[in-house]
């Protein structure tokens, strides 16, 4: 199985790579989100300080719906799906490997958005090593859980109106826990925070296993 | 009301033809009876409480709607767990209504709170962790029932539905957790939802609302079931008549050429398939009337259609 992850991850990101949309969509529009928060939170009043991490993950969640409509997509073209289907690999092994592919686009948009963040909103990092546990975690959550609703909405003409509809609200915890976690890095107060990245890994570990189970009967279902 | 006649060929004996039946009607009847008790109770016999005043008896409502939401999500994923072991209809169905009747209790639930929030907490929605949470299992609902209503083939859109179903309980719990957490870090709730040292009057006047909030929900459950399951059968009723049809078409088209082709009449079964008369194409497969099964599959309805199509083609 962790075999075909890896494989199904390299093709993912091999085809990321080559088309250039992560880079040169996704990224762009991420950055975009920040600054139209920008405009709408008056930078003067301190309000976009106090909402940092809150915005922050926003546009982590609004930039990664993006990648995830991006992944799900790569296996309606060329009747892909059948392909995978047929290939005899596992469908647990499929689902991991997708996921970890939006999940190492996401860090890199993560990345991008945090250097956003330092250099529009004037935010100062801190508690580094509770930032970087919060993004692993709050990243495999996102990753888990938005490749297995992508599975659920794939090939569906309205696959573009249902995945935010079925996933924002489901991904809720997650959003909550990593912007309590940010805060309480960035208050100088981490032993607020590590509840929070405990939830948010036990949130990855549920759809993860999750889809890795469910993702054969999906494939099936197609 | 009957919607399938029992004579229906492809009705099973058990299976139900309408969404009433002698057992429901009594269930109604007591479900009806149980409301007017509820009302009387709630609005006339118990007294106002201390602090809330008459506000109070909206939690009759309210609190029994909030509970029969979360019976009916556990519905939903525990059907939803049996369809992925069975991979039969009924189960399908009865995660459907479960949804259904949570989504409309988890509104009522929703309405009540507000409207007795408004004298209570001067305002009709504040960020109490227990409204967020019910919020988002509004929405949660809502996106299960909106993936449910596409127009989907039935073998594509069950596995869906059933792992988001499964899914129901678990995010539901996630949510609620998390809610709480959430505005229990930041500020203490200010205000409880119902009073515990509640007074004896007005704690009957709420075991009246949970009666009849139960029964009416079973009665509900149990006819949106048998429409569900009445639907599913009208779907499978004309997928059988469009088969039929193009069967019917077929041997039509097979017997309107079979002079110039030199077949005999009354060997071709249709394009594609078996001409010999005594070698039949599958268990599935309807070869012509003397081979139909007249309670089968629903493909005995294929002698009816067939007569005008041949008649029409061979004119």
């Amino acid at each position: 199985m962790w075999r075909d992850a890896v494989l199904v991850a390299r093709r993912d990101l091999r085809i990321e790579l080559r088309s250039r949309v992560a880079i040169s969509q996704v990224g762009p529009f991420a950055v975009l989100v920040l600054m139209l928060f920008a405009f709408a939170l008056d930078p003067d009043r301190g309000v976009l300080d106090r909402a940092t991490a809150g915005l922050y993950w926003v546009a982590v969640l609004f930039s990664g719906l993006l990648a995830l409509g991006r992944s799900a997509a790569i296996d309606e073209a060329d009747g892909v799906r059948e392909g995978l289907r047929m290939s005899g690999l596992e469908p647990g092994g499929v689902f991991l490997g997708k996921a970890a592919a939006v999940a190492a686009q996401l860090l890199a948009l993560e990345v991008l958005l945090g250097a956003g963040v330092v250099v529009l909103y004037d935010a100062e990092p801190a508690g580094p090593l509770l930032l970087v546990a919060t993004c692993l975690a709050a990243t495999a959550a996102v990753a888990g859980a938005g490749t297995l609703y992508g599975a659920l909405v794939a090939g569906l003409r309205v696959r573009e109106t249902m995945l935010p509809l079925l996933l924002l609200p489901a991904l809720a915890p997650v959003l909550i826990g990593a912007t309590r976690a940010f805060e309480a890095a960035l208050d100088g107060v981490p032993a607020d925070g590590w509840p929070w990245c405990g939830l948010l890994a036990a949130f990855a570990v549920l759809y993860s296993v999750a889809g890795a189970l469910a993702y054969g009967a999906l494939l099936e279902g197609q | 009301m009957t919607i399938v006649s029992p004579e229906t060929p492809t009705a099973s004996p058990d299976a139900p033809t309408g969404t009433g039946s002698p057992a429901t009607r009594v269930l109604g009847g007591l479900a009806l009876a149980a409301v007017a008790l509820a009302a009387l109770y709630g609005l006339v016999w118990s007294p106002a409480d201390v602090e809330m005043q008459d506000s109070v008896r909206l939690m009759y409502v309210h609190v029994p709607a909030a509970v029969f939401t979360y019976v009916g999500c556990v519905i939903t994923t525990v059907a939803s767990i049996m369809w992925l072991r069975k991979r039969t209809a009924g189960w399908d169905v009865l995660a459907g209504a479960g949804a259904e009747l949570a989504l409309v209790l988890v509104i009522l639930t929703l309405a009540t709170g507000s409207l007795w929030g408004r004298p209570t907490w001067g305002t009709y929605w504040t960020w109490d962790a227990r409204l967020t949470s019910t919020a988002l299992l509004a929405v949660l609902l809502t996106g299960y029932l909106a993936l449910r209503r596409l127009d989907l083939d039935p073998d594509a859109r069950s596995p869906r539905v059933a792992i988001l179903g499964l899914l129901l309980v678990p995010n539901a719990i996630l949510v609620s957790r998390s809610v709480e957490w959430w505005r229990s870090l930041h500020q203490r709730a200010t205000v409880t939802t119902l009073d515990p040292q509640i007074d004896g009057d007005l704690l009957v006047a709420l075991m009246c609302g949970f009666l009849a909030m139960a029964l009416v929900f079973v009665w509900l459950l149990v006819h949106r079931f048998r429409v569900g399951w009445l639907e599913h059968q009208a779907g499978r009723l004309d997928l059988d008549q469009a088969l039929a049809d193009r069967r019917a078409e077929g041997r039509a088209a097979v017997a309107g050429t079979a002079p110039d082709t030199g077949t005999g009449p009354g060997t071709g079964t249709g394009p594609g398939e078996d001409t010999g008369p005594g070698e039949d194409t599958g268990p599935g497969e309807d070869t012509g009337p003397a081979a139909s099964p007249p309670a089968s599959s629903g493909t005995g309805a294929a002698p009816a259609p067939a007569a005008p199509a041949a008649t029409e083609v061979t004119a």
